[in-house]
């Protein structure tokens, strides 16, 4: 099964046989690859009953609930991992989330598309009409990304947080890219953070 | 030869003494059960399935009285997601109930006359002592799973919490981890219907051949509203009047919905005991998990190392999702791994006993998930 390009990242840099929660796990993709070529504890979190179900008929314990509200319960620091991915934009609180995460996980996965993508500006600067892109599908009225971010913003919140960027990938359709010029040119970006 | 332990419709008399949580001691121990499936050499296929409140051990064969199919053939059974043909299935009629296990229409020792009101007043976690005992007869150390809906949701999840090494996984559906005021308060509706009912006669009703019928048949029509949900009250029966063209201006069964729970009620008192449902009610209303273990439900989950799956729907208002999502907010909190998904049904509290195919999904894919 191919992954998505910033599961495929996380997939390569969790530790064989490490804990890890992934908040907003969809139908448990990511989860199943961690736990058949790792040898992973992973547990999941998702909003959608449909992934859920999906998730747990692949035999992953999987927890319908919801970022924003269901992760107080997690004792700190019980997970090597906590994984946001494609998630933090959907969150009505992505700085508690993003709190809680850094919380329960030793360290933090975090993915995001981003909004600074040179296709997105020029959706807005040229067209005048909120961005419909690949990553980004939905119309204005009916996307779940309420809290859109780009790359810079979310460094520059880190930074703010004292949160440590241990490591960062930034892609594109063309692939990887460099942190130079990520901001203009990366679709998303993936970042594992520590506190 | 066959070995008589395992089979349909079986029975045994074990001499306990067992110890309930009121105090009492209870001996001997009566369980009437039944088995399906062929127990594995190293033990380690066994589900252990519980029963609702006037459930019964038939989950999944004919009743032999009213040649019914069992009450969870949709789970049970064949190509189902506990399947004979690979697990080797218990299911065990509960303490204090009236399909043979021991319970108050049962003869006490000590006087030669049914129990009545002196059989002991018995807890969740005592049904779940006598299961164990059960299970110690079978042979089974170990449960590969136990499985259950409604009050069988909370004897499965009290199976962890009081042998935490004895079960693998845990399914929990439509359940809740306590009584709320509001549940106490219907099953007191109940309990109190029966007792006014001037055939109950304390209980001793036993010798008379006239139960207290009309008391049992108000306390099922009570209970049974909350089984069901308003949206689906309303479009099975919404106001249509019962066999006639317009209101009788009088007490008959005017509604479709009058006649259909007072049918509910007269058909319960046929196959429930009077004193049974006072007995269970109370076991279920004294149910609080977290209260069992110093007052922090978590703690009732550390000891233990099973999965857990929760299964709630979204019209249930007798134990909503709120009281599964409690639960799962304990299992993380203990760290243990959790399923949950709440299923969207018309049905309300009913809908674990219905034809839910995702249900059936999410619980084929727990069980087949544990390593």
């Amino acid at each position: 099964m191919i992954l998505r390009p910033d599961l495929a990242i996380i997939a390569d840099h969790v530790d064989p046989g490490a804990r890890v929660l992934d908040v907003g796990c969809g139908d448990g993709a990511l989860m199943a690859a961690l736990r058949d070529t790792r040898g992973v504890d992973a547990r999941g979190l998702e909003i959608d009953p449909a992934n859920v179900a999906r998730a747990v008929g692949r035999g992953l314990p999987v927890i319908q609930g919801d970022a924003d509200l269901d992760l107080a319960g997690y004792p700190d620091a019980s997970f090597d991992y906590a994984i946001l991915s494609q998630t933090l934009q959907t969150c009505r609180a992505p700085d508690q989330v993003l709190d809680e995460l850094l919380r329960i996980g030793r360290r933090a996965f975090v993915s995001f598309p981003n909004f600074a993508h040179w296709r997105v500006r020029l959706s807005l600067l040229w067209g005048g009409r909120m961005p419909v892109t690949r990553l980004l599908p939905e119309q204005w009225y009916d996307t779940p990304n309420i809290h859109h971010v780009t790359i810079d913003d979310f460094r520059a919140f880190l930074a703010g947080r004292a949160v440590r960027i241990e490591d960062a990938w930034f892609l594109s359709k063309g692939g990887a890219r460099t942190s130079t010029g990520a901001n203009l040119l990366a679709e998303h970006a993936v970042f594992l953070l520590k506190r | 030869m066959e070995d008589q332990r395992f089979g349909l419709s079986r029975r045994v008399t074990l001499p306990g003494p067992l110890r309930l949580d009121g105090g009492a001691m209870l001996a001997p121990v009566e369980i009437a059960y039944e088995t399906y499936g062929t127990l594995a050499p190293d033990g380690g296929n066994a589900i252990l399935i519980c029963h609702a409140l006037t459930g019964d051990q038939h989950v999944a064969s004919f009743h032999p009285r009213t040649g019914k199919p069992g009450w969870w053939t949709r789970l049970v059974g064949p190509d189902k997601p506990i399947d004979p043909a690979r697990d080797f299935v218990v299911c065990a009629n509960v303490l204090g109930s009236c399909m043979g296990s021991s319970g108050p229409a049962s003869i006490d020792p000590s006087t030669g006359q049914p129990y009545a009101m002196r059989f002991p007043v018995i807890t969740v976690r005592d049904m779940v002592r006598a299961q164990a005992m059960l299970l110690d007869h079978l042979g089974v150390a170990t449960l590969k799973a136990v499985v259950g809906g409604s009050m069988g949701g909370m004897q499965a999840l009290s199976w962890p919490a009081t042998f935490p090494d004895r079960v693998r996984a845990c399914v929990v559906i439509a359940s809740t981890a306590r009584h709320t005021a509001q549940n106490i308060a219907f099953h007191e509706v109940g309990r109190q219907a029966i007792m006014a009912d001037p055939k109950w006669r304390g209980g001793d009703y036993y010798g008379h051949d006239d139960p207290p019928a009309a008391g049992l048949s108000v306390a099922r029509m009570a209970a049974h509203i909350t089984y069901l949900s308003e949206a689906g009250l309303t479009e099975k029966f919404g106001r249509k009047l019962q066999a006639r063209e317009a209101k009788g201006f009088g007490f008959d069964a005017d509604f479709q919905v009058e006649s259909y729970l007072r049918h509910q009620g007269l058909s319960f008192v046929d196959r429930f005991d009077a004193n049974s449902y006072l007995y269970i009610t109370r076991a279920m209303d004294y149910f609080d998990l977290a209260e069992e273990h110093g007052g922090l439900l978590a703690n009732a989950f550390r000891r233990t190392d099973a999965r857990f799956c929760l299964v709630s729907f979204d019209t249930d208002w007798l134990y909503p999702t709120i009281e599964s999502r409690h639960i799962v907010h304990a299992l993380n909190a203990a760290g243990r791994a959790a399923t949950f998904v709440e299923l969207s049904s018309p049905y309300g509290h009913d809908a674990f006993l219905l034809d839910a195919p995702e249900m059936n999904r999410v619980v084929d894919g727990f069980l087949k998930g544990g390593r």
